[in-house]
């Protein structure tokens, strides 16, 4: 949902954020264009922009409202963490602006700065004007995790749940035994994934969790900014590189496996090169079949979400119907279409 | 089964189809003309399962009865297959499995995405 927020906690968030920009900008920033962005009942999503003596500074805000601090308050705490961690790390992310205390009055989150561009992938993907930015993004991306991944251990928040891939199968076996549909594809995908399960790594790396298009922020020079750090965690770092390479995030360019605009051994290599370490394709594929099976999942959910109101809306109906593109690229992967099928 | 009069309700769901996508779409919030958009596809792909579902459900039933060998409603028999897929007693190796998932798949995409890339692919190198 975007526009202006439409309830009387606008205006107290208006003025929260007047105060803090009047303590942040020795020149008073007055607030501009507050816009809610999306957001889903427990995390809000603004933009907004502080007009200063030098100018308008765009930014976004992030957070969840008061009444939900106890609960869920390590998220986005973690968030602003990782951005700060990863743009140490020379990774291209939205710098942290401010993060929000409770002198502040605007609930638990932060500040960062709005990046220009585009996440839209159709456009990425079709657009003359990305002609250039496409033909580097797979290096940039290769680039761009192999700088995540490279935080130390040592400095990460102690929030970061650890979810090597052990975890992961038996979460997504949890998530098919929910749902309670039997699905032939799905079980076979299950099935191969539990007689493929790599060693876990003896180190587990910071892993972004959702690094694809929409979480991306592209220019006409290539990646300007990785965003979305929710579902970061402690993991294989060959999960971030694979859920690039999940077919649902290709946009109908399926011959071109990194996002729809390029190939996997661009972005392994720019990813070695960065000093990412080594990648092991094999290690990759199984990861593609978790993310594509994951990504399934979540459109089955959605039926439930749809039917129980949570969500009565035709476009959560719709996702829920994207479940059957998943089957067919699990086939792809698990079971390639021959002379004799 | 009662026969009712016409236009049938596969022939009345294009009309809604199109006047989300004509007419909604022409003075509305961006907001409303991307929701109207998704409904307009809804609409599409209730109209191509009222039209294509007996057939794909009779058809899967078929294959369903003849891999497992027992009879069974469709529900019961995916269950079937889908705890026998997991408990390895099915696996590509068998006879027929390969060949039913991927029907099944593909008729499910024929209703819900038949624009969707990784499908048309897989039309093309079935030579439908």
């Amino acid at each position: 949902m975007t526009g202006a927020p439409q309830d009387g906690s606008a205006a107290a968030l208006t003025a929260a954020l007047s105060s803090l920009g009047a303590r942040l900008f020795p020149d008073h920033g007055s607030v501009q264009d507050l816009q809610r962005l999306s957001g889903g009942a427990s995390q809000e999503t603004f933009a907004f922009s502080y007009e200063t003596g030098s100018g308008l500074r765009p930014l976004i805000l992030r957070r969840k409202p008061h009444e939900r601090v106890s609960a869920l308050a390590a998220g986005l705490e973690t968030e602003a963490e990782l951005l700060k961690l990863a743009a140490a790390a020379g990774a291209r992310v939205p710098a942290v602006f401010h993060v929000l205390t409770a002198q502040d009055g605007c609930g638990v989150g932060f500040i960062m700065d709005r990046l220009e561009g585009e996440t839209i992938p159709r456009k990425i993907l079709r657009d003359a004007r990305f002609a250039t930015a496409r033909a580097i993004l797979a290096r940039d991306c290769g680039e761009a995790l192999a700088l995540i991944h490279s935080v130390s251990a040592d400095h990460l928040p102690s929030a970061l749940r650890p979810a090597p891939g052990s975890v992961r199968v038996a979460e997504l076996k949890a998530a098919y035994d929910t749902i309670g549909r039997p699905n032939g594809v799905y079980a076979l995908a299950l099935r191969w994934l539990a007689d493929h399960l790599p060693q876990d790594p003896p180190q587990l790396t910071l892993v972004h969790g959702d690094f694809r298009h929409g979480n991306l922020m592209i220019d006409e020079g290539g990646l300007a900014g990785v965003l979305d750090w929710e579902l970061a965690h402690l993991g294989d770092p060959m999960e971030d590189l694979a859920w690039l390479c999940v077919p649902s995030w290709r946009f109908g360019e399926i011959e071109k496996p990194v996002g729809g605009f390029g190939e996997r051994e661009t972005l392994f290599l720019a990813y070695e090169a960065a000093g990412g370490g080594c990648v092991d394709p094999a290690r990759v594929r199984f990861w593609e079949v978790l993310g594509t099976l994951q990504w399934g999942l979540m459109c089955s959910g959605m039926a439930e979400v749809y039917r129980s109101g949570a969500d009565p809306s035709v476009e959560r109906a719709m996702i829920g119907r994207r479940a059957s593109e998943v089957e067919i690229d699990l086939l792809d992967y698990l079971a390639p279409l021959t002379e004799e099928t | 089964m009662k026969v009712q009069d016409e236009p049938t309700a596969a022939e009345i769901l294009p009309a809604i189809a199109r006047f989300l996508r004509e007419t909604v779409t022409t003075d509305s919030s961006a907001h409303t003309m991307f929701q109207a958009r998704v409904a307009a596809n809804a609409v599409d792909l209730a109209a191509r399962e009222a039209t294509l579902a007996p057939r794909f459900d009779a058809e899967e039933t078929a294959r369903l009865t003849k891999l497992l060998g027992e009879e069974g409603d469709l529900l019961a028999l995916n269950r079937k297959l889908a705890d026998q897929i997991t408990g390895g007693t099915l696996t590509l190796d068998t006879p027929g499995l390969k060949a039913h998932l991927w029907a099944t798949s593909m008729a499910k995409l024929a209703v819900d995405q038949p624009g969707y890339a990784s499908y048309r692919r897989a039309v093309k190198r079935r030579g439908g």
